[in-house]
């Protein structure tokens, strides 16, 4: 964004983020993307000359709980909400080859 | 019997504590409407009826054994993001239907312990990405004063419910003015809480450093209550304040004129393209606060304009951190795949909804190699001048005056093709998320099409106290609070 126009190949970032999608997806967003893209161009202009960013949050939360034992969800409540399970575990595509 | 549905807070528990009613009256009330309503202002996404009856029963038998707490018997609708132990939580997402939550937010506890009934789950863009409720998988939101219209968002359902008088009061969440913009469009009173006020802890995170949860009333005083209830500091949240939290109902009813308070008018927030008559309502409520006593001067927020810019950036850069953890391996929908890596490709192409993936991706970019100083490193420093805009203002005013939106609620459909269209709908209420401060949004005139128009408070770091008695004084000198949707008559 310093000086030349960065061009987004959406279907490269989408498949960064995880995200399938089909070739008039890839179209729309591109277009629609863009334009958020050349409109955030505007930052460009603004003098940031000594402007540092200050943690203004870190001074307010520099202490931490106490390191105490919880009760944590049970196995039961959490496998309630997989997908797919078996033997009380999450089932996932395999991912070695055998 | 009275009518009790449309009662604040404040008029309701005084009902209550009178035995001029009973909790399970109050929800059988709002269960009738709601159930009648039959999908016209569509702001529920589920509401168990048997639930909310068991709560209003074991309310009843509380105040029958001397109980008296802050909120006993009080209704109170939660937004689709918002974990309540046992209830759905879709965030109004594809991706989360069948999700059952298994513990309550630090908000829902502090609600149960106040006495409250929760009066189901209200609807949203999903995510809580958008500002029309449009984005919305999961059901459709109308806006009670035209139906045809927008109710705003991304707490769209939770404004919808109280102004139709669907529920007493509600809970949404703002990120860059989804408690605000919402409230202005419905004629509620919404307030975005200081960051770290109120814990996020058990909130669907959509943009960390950003995301507060707040209430949507029918005045300021309910507001003031609701938020007394839900702040402080938790230990479940390390970007909770510990400051204590002070009794906001007490510092409104203190406040009986303006005379000693200065309200900023910051020139940038009456843009160019701004509607003539939400420009004549803010100007109107202005001279009310001078009439009652206030000072006013003009101030410069000179980085205002670059608001949208940073909140895209900052926002949607956190979001495709957050957002990651729906994969389709743990909770949620899940579309099967080769590998792993394609299932969680097609789980989220099926699952999320086009705006989610358009920030999701955006956010993906403006963070990877290459681009992150050129987009998200930049975009801090600007949102450092935001913050820094903001200081200087507060060294000469109390607080500042402004309009939440440039015009009244939208038809359906207008901006829908069009994010950067909607992303501008946001320019008057991202500054404040920018910069971490409170903020307030309240009814102060109609459009000549009979919508409401809303009026913002914008308070310095943990200055609720302040914009909320100043809301509070104005809302006693007018009546557009008072003022119902047409087709409640």
């Amino acid at each position: 964004m310093e000086s030349e126009k960065h061009t987004m190949d959406v279907g490269y970032v989408a498949k960064l983020a995880a995200i399938e999608l089909t070739d008039q997806e890839k179209e729309l967003f591109q277009s629609q993307l863009d334009q958020v893209l050349s409109y955030v161009e505007q930052l460009n202009e603004v003098n940031l000359g000594e402007v540092e960013v200050r943690n203004e949050s870190a001074a307010s939360h520099d202490q931490l709980r106490s390191d105490d034992e919880g009760i944590s969800l049970s196995h039961e409540v959490i496998m309630a909400n997989a997908p797919s399970a078996s033997s009380g575990c999450v089932r996932v595509p395999k991912i070695i080859d055998q | 019997m009275n009518d009790l549905k449309s009662m604040t807070i404040g008029a309701l528990k005084a009902a209550l504590q009178e035995g001029e009613a009973s909790a399970q009256e109050v929800v059988e009330q709002l269960l009738t409407v709601v159930e009648e309503d039959g999908g016209r202002v569509g702001a529920f996404l589920s509401l168990d009826k048997d639930s909310v009856r068991e709560q209003a029963s074991v309310c009843d038998e509380l105040r029958g054994a001397g109980n008296d707490n802050k909120l006993l018997g009080i209704p109170i609708s939660i937004k689709d993001l918002i974990n309540v132990k046992g209830d759905p939580c879709t965030c109004s997402s594809h991706i989360l239907e069948g999700y059952v939550a298994p513990y309550d937010a630090t908000v829902i506890s502090k609600l149960r312990e106040a006495g409250a009934i929760l009066f189901g789950r209200v609807n949203m863009d999903e995510f809580a990405m958008g500002s029309s409720t449009e984005n919305a998988a999961l059901g459709v939101t109308s806006n009670p004063w035209k139906l045809d219209h927008v109710p705003g968002g991304s707490s769209g359902g939770s404004a919808a419910a109280v102004s139709a008088d669907h529920t007493i009061a509600s809970l949404g969440s703002d990120t860059g003015g989804s408690i605000r913009q919402p409230a202005a469009f419905c004629g509620c009173v919404g307030l975005k809480p200081t960051y770290g006020r109120v814990s996020r802890y058990g909130l669907t995170a959509f943009a960390s450093s950003l995301d507060q949860i707040g209430p949507i009333t029918k005045n300021v005083w309910d507001a003031a209550l609701l938020l007394e209830v839900i702040s402080g500091e938790d230990e479940r949240d390390a970007t909770s304040l510990r400051e204590p939290v002070p009794s906001y109902t007490k510092a409104l009813e203190q406040t009986t004129s303006l005379e000693g308070v200065t309200l900023g008018l910051p020139r940038e927030y009456f843009v160019e393209g701004m509607d003539p008559e939400v420009e004549e309502a803010v100007r109107n409520a202005v001279e009310q606060c001078r009439a009652l006593g206030a000072e006013i001067v003009d101030v410069s927020l000179p980085h205002a304009k670059y608001a949208i810019s940073v909140y895209y950036i900052i926002a949607t850069a956190e979001a495709s951190a957050n957002l990651a953890r729906f994969d389709g391996i743990r909770y949620g929908m899940r579309v099967d795949g080769a590998d792993p890596a394609a299932l969680y490709a097609k789980t989220r192409a099926s699952g999320l909804g086009d705006e989610v993936k358009r920030r999701i991706i955006l956010g993906t970019y403006v963070l990877s190699s290459g681009y992150y100083d050129a987009y998200y490193k930049k975009a801090q420093r600007v949102q450092q001048c935001i913050r820094n805009d903001f200081e200087s203002v507060f060294k000469e005013c109390d607080a500042l005056i402004a309009p939440v939106t440039p015009t009244p609620a939208y038809r359906k459909g207008e901006k829908t093709d069009d994010p950067l269209k909607m992303y501008l709908d946001d320019i008057l209420t991202t500054s404040v998320n920018l910069a971490g401060n409170c903020a307030l949004s309240l009814p102060c005139g109609f459009s000549s099409d009979g919508l409401p128009i809303g009026l913002q408070l914008i308070g310095n770091h943990l200055d609720e106290e302040n914009i909320l008695s100043i809301a509070h004084l104005y809302e006693q000198h007018t009546d557009w609070h008072k003022r119902k949707p047409e087709f409640l008559s």
